[in-house]
């Protein structure tokens, strides 16, 4: 697999989106666990809650760091990875599959999104 | 590791004497009750002894071996300022006392000491006031951010944001939010915060803006260099500026915060007045303020009355209430003020000096050993990552292994596989070389034999933890039996 699979979207935050219709699903890249080392919590936002693009929608926790989840979308929580709960390490182990993180219902088109070529350009600026 | 429980031999010590007092159920709840008496050690003095001294063998402190925590400024502690603050005079004063009827005039000296340390503070920093009850860092942010808020209140303002850089300490935004704000990252530029940057942040939050946190020199060991337009930009939108001292022991005697337009400004005593800490306390966090602020500072107040007679003012309607019980940790106060008085003006500078004169020697020196992001003169402390392939963790563990604490790792966050080292002034050149050394010997080690320093420490007491499970599966209470 590559580390940057072509069909998703991308945020300078190191989030992935995958439009799926109505829905999109969320979650952090290859690229952002990596940087986090082991994972070790997630918090996540509830079925119900709104996201908006930009905001914060919860966090992850690392053994080296706590960082913020910044929605690249805006929308409704349709659903959320109850598995990371209790397996937060699956964030490390599959972070573009098992490791998703939410499922939103699109309020908006989402918009200002990288594709996996000026992603990873934003990330080879970013390791130096 | 056995606790002191495991020492325990039935019969051998602990002894209930019969007493007069009222039983436990006849003042409290039923269900407060323990179901059965409290399993305690039964052990000698011998066993106490030895117990105690080989859990001190198993610490790490700066009297056995150098300690360059980024950030945290483990200085020596000098002995005598323990001495001063043993006195009985200090050590047996009741910390009612001073609030009792006519229990300033026996308390005299103590509270001398706690205005003669803030004229002192308010001296090197350039503020009007301050106050000593924060119990530490931390604390003292909360104060400082408590005090921000109350200005913007007081002027009839529901102000919610905090402006802080993304090289600030964790508890620069923990501390704010406790206060009930909300925070603002501002990204930096080359290490330094970006007036830009804060421009296009406080015209986006325009009229809700409490104030900035800032460290400086900054958590990378910069000093920042656009400090005017920073104090210009804020005093604009009347949002206040608040100094970290985490880093203080850099500018001691060279820089006045308040004269460079600070409102604010915590100092941890512990760190840059060379008191011990480390592993929780205790710390002193006083908290300094310019004249805009000091009608919120927390009450009472050492105050000195026209007969040269100190007492403790309550009447301050626009304080901002107790932020810590009594005074503040008093004998940490009474050490940094012996050690304020010993080293004086001139001492207090050297300080400084010698603190960014070890840090600059040391980050030479290990320029062609570790990878240094910012080639810039730093500060008191300065920012390497591990050359390509080795990782700063692996790095950190072997350095135990030699007789060296590790540096501060993976932060600040925005600098790769992180390793920040603090010499402070107090280390001789020799121990500075040994550290290179040891860090050279480790590089060269990693690159021929990458699992043989993911294996470290193989001397110390125990071996590689596994934090990440310690993390994931928490065990926060021990079954005391």
């Amino acid at each position: 697999m590559s580390n940057t699979p072509p069909d998703l979207l991308y945020s300078k935050t190191h989030e992935w989106v995958r439009p799926e219709g109505e829905e999109a699903v969320i979650g952090i890249t290859f690229f952002a666990q990596e940087a986090l080392g082991d994972v070790t919590y997630v918090e996540m936002p509830r079925e119900g809650d709104a996201l908006t693009a930009g905001g914060e929608f919860g966090s992850v926790e690392s053994v080296k760091a706590a960082s913020e989840l910044v929605s690249p979308v805006s929308g409704t929580v349709v659903a959320a990875n109850a598995e990371l709960e209790t397996a937060p390490e699956t964030l490390n182990s599959s972070p573009y599959n098992e490791g998703w993180i939410v499922r939103v219902r699109l309020s908006a088109k989402p918009d200002g999104l990288m594709d996996a070529a000026a992603y990873e350009a934003h990330c080879a600026a970013e390791k130096h | 590791m056995k606790t002191i429980f495991a020492e325990s031999v039935p019969g051998r010590g602990s002894r209930f004497f019969a007493s007069d007092a009222p039983a436990a159920a006849k003042m409290l709840p039923a269900g407060l009750l323990r179901s059965r008496p409290p399993r305690l050690p039964e052990c000698s003095e011998l066993d106490v002894v030895r117990h105690f001294t080989r859990l001190s063998r198993l610490n790490y402190s700066v009297d056995a071996n150098f300690y360059p925590l980024g950030s945290c400024t483990m200085k020596y502690n000098p002995k005598f300022t323990e001495y001063v603050a043993g006195l009985p005079g200090f050590a047996r004063l009741h910390p009612l006392l001073a609030q009792l009827g006519r229990g300033a005039a026996r308390t005299q000296g103590a509270l001398r000491c706690l205005h003669e340390i803030e004229v002192l503070l308010c001296e090197i920093t350039g503020m009007e006031a301050f106050t000593l009850q924060p119990m530490a860092g931390a604390n003292g942010e909360f104060t400082g951010v408590s005090l921000m808020a109350a200005y913007h209140r007081a002027k009839g303002r529901a102000r919610a944001k905090m402006l802080i850089p993304d090289s600030a300490h964790g508890t620069n935004p923990a501390s704010a939010a406790l206060a009930g704000l909300e925070i603002v990252n501002v990204e930096s530029r080359d290490g330094m915060v970006d007036p830009e940057a804060l421009a296009a942040c406080l015209a986006e939050h325009d009229g809700d803006v409490v104030g900035l946190m800032m460290t400086c020199p900054n958590t990378l060991g910069l000093m920042e260099s656009r400090l005017p337009e920073i104090v210009a930009l804020l005093r604009g939108a009347d949002a206040l500026l608040y100094y970290d001292g985490a880093n203080m022991n850099a500018i001691l005697g060279k820089m006045r915060v308040g004269d460079a337009g600070f409102d604010v400004v915590h100092l941890n005593l512990h760190k840059t007045f060379a008191t011990p800490h480390g592993g929780g306390g205790p710390g002193s966090g006083p908290v300094g303020v310019n004249a805009r602020l000091l009608p919120f500072l927390p009450a009472p107040r050492v105050v000195k009355g026209e007969d040269g007679d100190f007492f403790l003012n309550d009447n301050l309607p626009q304080s901002i209430g107790a932020v810590g019980p009594f005074y503040g940790s008093f004998a940490v106060i009474v050490k940094a003020l012996a050690y304020m008085l010993r080293l004086g003006g001139e001492g207090l500078e050297r300080v400084a000096e010698y603190a960014v004169l070890n840090a600059n020697y040391l980050k030479k020196r290990l320029q062609n050993v570790l990878d240094i992001p910012f080639e810039r003169i730093c500060a008191h402390e300065f920012v390497a990552s591990a050359p390509e392939g080795l990782r700063a963790l692996d790095i950190a563990k072997a350095l135990l292994d030699r007789g060296f604490h590790a540096p501060t790792v993976y932060f600040p966050l925005i600098v790769r596989e992180c390793l920040m080292a603090e010499p402070t002034e107090t280390e001789s050149k020799q121990t500075l070389d040994a550290y290179v050394e040891a860090l050279r010997e480790i590089v060269e080690q990693g690159g021929k034999d990458p699992a043989g320093l993911a294996a470290a420490p193989l001397n110390m007491p125990v071996r590689r933890l596994d934090e990440t499970t310690a993390a994931r599966r928490m065990a926060l209470t021990e079954d005391m039996g």
